[in-house]
Order: structure tokens, then C-alpha cells, then sequence
């Protein structure tokens, strides 16, 4: 997808009120002597898709269960659809029935059957959805009686994915929603969640996949060691990069930097780890320049891709370690 | 989109529904809380099951044993003489016999002047039945030689209702039975929980957090009368053992100890995270309850000194309401201490573990 597909998808998610339905304020959340979350502000605005990017270990999860009412944080505030946890357990249930939560992780009783649990959860919350509508949107009809054992892990996502959907929730936060799944059910879920903004629900996101990110979310804030080190729409991110694709080169000897920089359309060029990145704006008609220096030069190429450029890029650049990394 | 709130399901209702039909599908616990007791009940019940009157062996030897035993035929007074086999034996014979239980007694006899023989009695005293088998040999080996008794006695003889081994059991399995459906199907059941992470699902959801633990509390008393009920069915059934107490008192008994326990699996539950250590708890409450509580044999064969602190286990207390109620036929007031000892460890149990749980 290029860049220009990017903004478009973003583009077409209906215009987002202002209201922060969720609002926080130099949040800080620790465990003991290690801290979670160092100093997160922000504000979700109602309707949209908002996704917090970041590698294991970031602070995103910790974040978004202060957000969820499962963790109090150390200091800061924490404003939930004009609400505040804690002050009431009447209080809390109230809130609790205009939020859904996907949680990373959750088992269900395995013996239990997918109608079975969806009731389950439907009779916690005063108004919700028909079981058998929620069924069919998530392409659970010939999974309806079957037990939760005898699920796939996509197909166990989409049950979590009906518990969080099934009191018709205003917010709805999904942790990983995606992580461990084939490629088919993760775009079922994707299409899910998209279905979701499209009603006007407001959607948080957590992932350490960079195109989730960019396929779901109007705005994405990358976390890091649980601080937001940058927040804008994923096109907004990839032009802080100052180019639209990158160039990688894998080649021995020593590299003439300042010649390859001198070439028109060459933005930026670095040595990482082995390799070396070049962020330039147009591939196919900055290489020819780039190959040619290189031959002039006497370098051989030991080989070359290139790619668009992504928010793992974007990632990359901030911190020096790829998504994957802990 | 927003749909009938009318019919939506109620939330204790599904909750109790829920741990229901979880338990149902569940093929080892079923195992463990139906099949198991009825096993033990089968097993037990066979190997001590009544024979009539113990029958006690004596080993006779020396030159005037055969004329003892002749003389002891031809008696044959009214009594104990048809539970006693008398049998001539030589010295390696009985010594033996002795040694390896086959004889409760040796009679050795030696001719002396006179008429009667000298008899010695060879026994060991700490066996039951070898006291019992002197006593008896003894009164029979006077007559033989012209005692007359000075005063003429009757007998009357009836079997004890609710006095059988199998009798005395029952009780006892019902306790462990409640115990154990308690402690591993409400106890472990919610670690297991909180360990898949459902605790927190749930905690996300307006779920009332009371409705939770309330579904726990309902479905055990439906699965207490499931499993009483069946096996007091099956050991009237093969084994006629009969409450000769109110079933109303033994139910209420049954129901006083699954609060009791379940509020000590609730409190272990409480804030326990991984199932091993949940395990471990539970075997560690468990144990010495089995040991001492008189499931299988009478705990007054303890030292007394422990008497009083075995009373106050629950376990006890549980055991010898339903003993009473079931062998005795006692009403409520002769069983308010086992009752209010079970009602205290409920309280108590309750009360701690409902301001420490945790949700995650």
C-alpha cells in the first residue's frame, strides 16, 4: 500500500467529534520499583480509532488498563467518558456498562459453547445485542454450539471480540487483538473492528504490528518504556521520516557516504546494524543513481531492497530498535 | 440495534448456570465426586462387613488335652461354646498358630494327682480376642470338672439398629464427600479463574461481584443434594443402611458443613494465584482432617488430650451431626455444638475471605 492509500484509509473514518471521550494527564503507573508508565498524556476523541504502537514491554497494555478500571495509577488523572474510576462502585458498574474490553489474554471456560459464554456476558449489561446478531457479524454461525476447546485461535479472538461488543459499548478496547493469528483471521478481525468505527464507536488499540496500526487507526501514539515518544495519523508519522521509501543495501567495504548522499533524491543515508539504509523519495528513479555511484566507485552490492517506508521505520528512527525487539 | 432488555438473561442465573453445566461436562470431577465415594462405599463395605459374633480358635495341648476337650464336648452348655473351635495340637503346631494369629489361646495341660490336670494358659493380652478366649475357655474348663454355678442366668440378644461397620461409615463419607466437592469444586475452581484470567475478564464487565460468588454458593447446594442424596440412595439401597433420624435435620447438617467448607475453599481461593499452590493449601487443610476426624475409624481411639481440638475441626464436627442424625436418630438439640462449631468456622471463613479476594 503506498503512502497516499494510507491517508486515504484514514481519511474515510467519519469526522471524529471533538470530545475526548477519554482523557489522561501525566499518568504514571508502577509496580513496585518499576515503572510501567512514565508521564502519558493524551486525549481519544469520540468516534475515532486511536492505536498505541509499541514493542512488549512498552507500557501499553498497563496504559490501557488504567484506562479500563483494572489498575490505579501512581499519580496523574485519568478521565473515562467525563468519568473518573473510584469514586463509587455504583459509580464504576455504570461505567463499566458503556465500555467492552478484549483483554491480550483471556481463557474461556472451555467447556463451555460460544452461545453459552456470549449469554454469559450479555446478561451483565442492561442494554446490549441480540446473542445470534452478534454471531453472524462475526462469522461464528457454525461455531454457535461448539465448545470453547474446540475453537482456533482466531476463531477464540472473535468469541472475545462478542463478549467485548455485546452490551453495545461506546468504548471498546482491544489489547492485541491480533497477536498469534493467521493471516486470514487477523483480516477478519480487522474488518470487524472497521465495521466498528464505521458505527461510530470509538476504538482503542493496542499492537506491536506495524500495519494494524496503519490499516485501523485515524491516530497512532507510539510507546516506548512506557513514555509517548510521537502521536499523529500513520501518514502524519511516515512523513517525519522526510522521505517515502527506503532503500537498503548490504555490501562490504567502505561505503562512500558523502557521494551516495550527493545524489538527488537521497534524503538521508545511515549505517544499521550491517546494512545500509537509505530513505529516499522515489525508488525506482533514485537507485539507477545510487547503483552507478557504487559501480564508479569499484563497490560490489551484495543485494538490495527496497520497500515503503512504515511506521516501523518510523519506529526505528525513534529509538533504534525494530517493533519486534523487547 | 439496542434490543430487548426484557428479555435479557439474569445475570445469577446465567452465573449459576454457567458453573453448572461446567461442572456436568467436566469428566474427572464427576468421577471424583459421584463415582469415588461409591467405590470406597462398595470396597469398605465388603471387607468389614458383618460375620455375626467373632469366632475365637483355641490350640490344646499336653497328655490330658484330649480328655479336657472331650470332657468340654460333652457339656455343651448354652453360649459362647459355638463361637469357640477347640483343636489338639502338638507344641511346634500351637507355637506357631500363636505366633501368626491363627489361635488366640494355647491350653496346655499335664496330668497330676489328684483328678484334674494342671492347666496353664499361654496367650498374649494385648489381643483382642485373646482376654475374651480365656474367659470363656476358663468358665467352660470349671464346669468340665464340676462347677456348679450359684446363680441361673437368661439371655436376650438384639442386633444394635445403625451399629454396623457400614453404618458407621456412611456418616463419614458423607463429610469427606462435602469437604472435598467444596474445597476442589469451589476452591480450586476460582483459582483456576483468576489464573485464566476470566477473574479479570469479569472485573472489566458491570458483572455485581456478589452474584459471582452467590452463583458459587448456589450451585453447591445444588450439587450437595446431588451427591448426598446419591449416596445415601446407594447405601440404602445395597447395603440398607436407613436414617433413622428426620432427613430434614440431615439435610440441614449437610448444609451447615457446605457452608462451612465452602467459606475455608473460598478463603484459601481468596487471593491464591497459581493452581499448584492452590493444590498445595488444600491438601494441607485437608489432611489432617482426614487423618483425625474419624471418617473411617472412631477418633476416641486417639490419645485424650486431642480429644478437644479434633472436636473443634469441622470435619469432626460435620462427621458426628450426620453420625447422630443418621445412627442415633437426634434431633437438632442433641447436635447444637457440632452445629454451632460448623457454623463458626463459616462465619469466620467468610467474613475474611469476602475483604481480601482478589479479582487479579
Amino acid at each position: 500500500m503506498s503512502m497516499d492509500e494510507y491517508q486515504l484509509n484514514c481519511n474515510s473514518q467519519p469526522s471524529a467529534d471533538v470530545t475526548p471521550v477519554i482523557r489522561c494527564r501525566d499518568l504514571v503507573v508502577a509496580y513496585g520499583s518499576l515503572v510501567a508508565v512514565n508521564g502519558l498524556s493524551l486525549k481519544i476523541r469520540r468516534g475515532e480509532c486511536f492505536g498505541l504502537l509499541g514493542p512488549n514491554g512498552a507500557g501499553k497494555t498497563t496504559a490501557v488498563e488504567v484506562f479500563e478500571g483494572l489498575l490505579r495509577p501512581r499519580s496523574g488523572s485519568v478521565e473515562i467518558l467525563g468519568e473518573t474510576w473510584g469514586r463509587s462502585e455504583a459509580g464504576d458498574r455504570r461505567l463499566r456498562q458503556r465500555l467492552g474490553v478484549a483483554l491480550q489474554e483471556t481463557h474461556f471456560p472451555e467447556n463451555l459453547t460460544v452461545f453459552e459464554i456470549i449469554r454469559l456476558f450479555r446478561s451483565f449489561y442492561r442494554g446490549g445485542r441480540e446473542i445470534n446478531d452478534l454471531i453472524s457479524l462475526l462469522g461464528l454461525e457454525e461455531k454457535r454450539n461448539a465448545r470453547v476447546g474446540k475453537l482456533s485461535g482466531g476463531q477464540r479472538q472473535r468469541l472475545a471480540l462478542s463478549c467485548a461488543l455485546v452490551g453495545n459499548p461506546e468504548i471498546i478496547f482491544l489489547d492485541e487483538p491480533t497477536t498469534g493469528l493467521d493471516p486470514q483471521a487477523r483480516l477478519v478481525i480487522w474488518q470487524a473492528v472497521e465495521a466498528l468505527v464505521r458505527d461510530g464507536r470509538t476504538v482503542v488499540l493496542t499492537t506491536h504490528y506495524m500495519e494494524e496500526a496503519a490499516r485501523l487507526c485515524r491516530r497512532v501514539g507510539i510507546i516506548d518504556s512506557g513514555r509517548l515518544i510521537a502521536l499523529d495519523s500513520p501518514a502524519g508519522l511516515v512523513r517525519t521520516l522526510g522521505a517515502g521509501e527506503i532503500v537498503e543495501l548490504k555490501m562490504e567495504g567502505e561505503f562512500p557516504l558523502e557521494s551516495v548522499r550527493r545524489v538527488p533524491g537521497v534524503h538521508r543515508a545511515e549505517k544499521r546494524d550491517r546494512q545500509w539504509i537509505l530513505m529516499v523519495n522515489d525508488s525506482a528513479q533514485t537507485l539507477p543513481g545510487i547503483l552507478n555511484t557504487l559501480s564508479v566507485q569499484g563497490m560490489r552490492v551484495d543485494s538490495v531492497s527496497t520497500h515503503q517506508a512504515t511506521l516501523e521505520d518510523v519506529f526505528v528512527q525513534l529509538t533504534g530498535k525494530g517493533l519486534g525487539d523487547e | 440495534m439496542n434490543k430487548d432488555s426484557a428479555r435479557r438473561p439474569h445475570p445469577l442465573v446465567e452465573l449459576t448456570k454457567a458453573r453448572f453445566l461446567e461442572f456436568l461436562r467436566d469428566h474427572s470431577a464427576i468421577f471424583w465426586v459421584f463415582v469415588f465415594p461409591i467405590l470406597l462405599t462398595v470396597v469398605l463395605g465388603i471387607a468389614f462387613k458383618n460375620q455375626g459374633p467373632e469366632k475365637i480358635e483355641v490350640g490344646f495341648l499336653g497328655p490330658a488335652a484330649e480328655e479336657l476337650v472331650g470332657r468340654i464336648d460333652a457339656q455343651k452348655p448354652a453360649g459362647k461354646q459355638g463361637q469357640l473351635k477347640l483343636t489338639l495340637m502338638n507344641p511346634r503346631q500351637a507355637s506357631a498358630a500363636l505366633k501368626s494369629g491363627k489361635i488366640d489361646l494355647i491350653v496346655r495341660t499335664e496330668p497330676q494327682a489328684g483328678g484334674t490336670p494342671m492347666i496353664t494358659y499361654q496367650y498374649d493380652p494385648a489381643r483382642p480376642g485373646a482376654q475374651m478366649a480365656r474367659l470363656a475357655v476358663d468358665n467352660l474348663v470349671q464346669r468340665a470338672y464340676g462347677r456348679i454355678d450359684a446363680v441361673h442366668v437368661s439371655e436376650e440378644q438384639a442386633e444394635e439398629k445403625g451399629g454396623r461397620y457400614i453404618d458407621f461409615l456412611i456418616p463419614g463419607l458423607i463429610g469427606l464427600n462435602v469437604m472435598g466437592s467444596c474445597m476442589w469444586g469451589l476452591g480450586y475452581a476460582i483459582v483456576d479463574s483468576r489464573r485464566r484470567k476470566l477473574l479479570k475478564r469479569f472485573a472489566v464487565t458491570p458483572m455485581n461481584r456478589s452474584h459471582f460468588l452467590l452463583s458459587f454458593a448456589l450451585s453447591r447446594i445444588i450439587f450437595l443434594v446431588m451427591e448426598v442424596g446419591f449416596l445415601v440412595l446407594f447405601a440404602f439401597l445395597v447395603f440398607s443402611v436407613r436414617i433413622q433420624g428426620d432427613i430434614f435435620t440431615l439435610a440441614l447438617v449437610a448444609l451447615v458443613g457446605t457452608a462451612a467448607f465452602s467459606g475455608l475453599a473460598l478463603l484459601i481461593a481468596s487471593r491464591t494465584a497459581s493452581t499448584e499452590a492452590a493444590s498445595g493449601w488444600m491438601n494441607l487443610v485437608q489432611l489432617p482432617m482426614w487423618l483425625l476426624s474419624g471418617s473411617f475409624f472412631a477418633y476416641s481411639r486417639f490419645p485424650e488430650f486431642l480429644h478437644p481440638w479434633i472436636r473443634f475441626l469441622p470435619l469432626t464436627a460435620l462427621n458426628d451431626a450426620a453420625r447422630a442424625v443418621m445412627n442415633d436418630g437426634s434431633g437438632i438439640s442433641a447436635i447444637t455444638w457440632e452445629l454451632a462449631v460448623l457454623a463458626f468456622w463459616s462465619l469466620i471463613s467468610f467474613s475474611i475471605a469476602l475483604k481480601i479476594f482478589k479479582w487479579h
